[in-house]
């Protein structure tokens, strides 16, 4: 399923449906039935609180119900790479590049640095190994920015 | 006998598309692995607690409820108070990511940000709000705007970026 990259109609979600986005952001208790304070809160039964969580998924105001995991908890490893590719080669960079499955996701940015994508690897070693080899393949330096400190995010979107 | 890392690995196998939209969804995950719905639960807040799992909630897509516009701040901070200023940078609720990134030949900042937003006007001035809670350590800075998705493949793991 493709990710939705517009708006939703302004009328599309209701009060209960702006209430459920906003407090289920923070998180469900772990116990038997997770929903049920929420519902509660919101004056409906679990299913209707349920079929509402669908439907607001079903138009892609939701992208996913579940476990965040910490990939790097894991065991994973991860490495954001910048590269300078001059524009009349971009286009080959770029098939270059996505050629290879470690490159999990791969923007184009508006700066010097023109092409920013991330390696998802299974070892730490694996990720020298792979921008060595996009360096060797495209002729081009592979600058690497793997984070040194990650902080705590209050981001929440107020639906 | 089954260790816990067997089990956990079963449990984030089973969940990492998600859980089920089901009043009792831990009772049917145990349901697929064979597991009673207390171990999975047990194993979930274990996991919880050791940070491999931040939450369990919804993913919004920022899209869709009207952030479309986004861009990936960039500051050259000192070095001797950058993670004291990180901390308060990755508080602001506009902002998904922020993280501290080595520096390189000809890239000197050290603090990325992503910020998000309604419009690129709004997102340059929460880029503004972040130039004065960082006021004279930050020395110069920048801001990257996505002009194009080149590939976007299914890193579940992760929190959803943009």
């Amino acid at each position: 399923m493709s990710l939705r990259r517009t708006p939703v109609a302004p009328d599309a979600l209701d009060a209960t449906d702006r209430a459920i986005l906003n407090r289920m952001q923070d998180g469900l208790p772990l116990c038997p039935h997770p929903f049920a304070d929420l519902a509660q809160d919101l004056n409906l039964d679990e299913e209707a609180l349920i079929s509402r969580i669908k439907a607001l998924r079903e138009i892609g105001a939701i992208t996913r119900f579940g476990p965040f995991y910490d990939a790097e908890a894991m065991g994973g490893a991860f490495c954001l790479c910048a590269m300078e590719v001059a524009a009349e080669r971009f286009e080959d960079v770029v098939t270059l590049v996505n050629a290879h499955p470690e490159v999990a996701h791969n923007y184009e940015r508006t700066h010097r640095l023109n092409m920013w994508f991330v390696l998802a690897c299974e070892r730490p070693d694996q990720i020298e190994q792979v921008a060595v080899r996009i360096e060797q393949e495209t002729g081009l330096p592979v600058l690497r920015f793997p984070k040194e400190h990650e902080f705590f995010i209050g981001f929440r979107v107020h639906a | 006998m089954t260790t816990n890392a067997a089990i956990d690995r079963r449990i984030i196998a089973a969940t990492t598309g998600g859980l089920p939209l089901t009043p009792a969804p831990f009772a049917e995950v145990a349901g697929w692995l064979g597991l009673t719905e207390a171990v999975v639960i047990d194993r979930m807040a274990a996991m919880q607690a050791a940070g491999v799992i931040r939450r369990v909630a919804i993913a919004p897509n920022h899209y869709a409820l009207g952030l479309v516009a986004n861009g990936m701040s960039v500051w050259d901070v000192d070095d001797a108070r950058a993670v004291d200023l990180g901390e308060q940078v990755g508080a602001l609720d506009f902002v998904s990511h922020c993280y501290l990134r080595p520096r390189a030949k000809g890239w000197s900042y050290n603090l990325f940000a992503m910020v998000h937003g309604h419009s690129r006007d709004e997102v340059e001035g929460l880029r503004a709000r972040i130039a004065v809670l960082l006021g004279p350590t930050c020395r110069a800075s920048d801001i990257l705007y996505s002009t194009r998705i080149l590939k976007k493949t299914g890193l579940r793991l992760t929190e959803g970026g943009q």
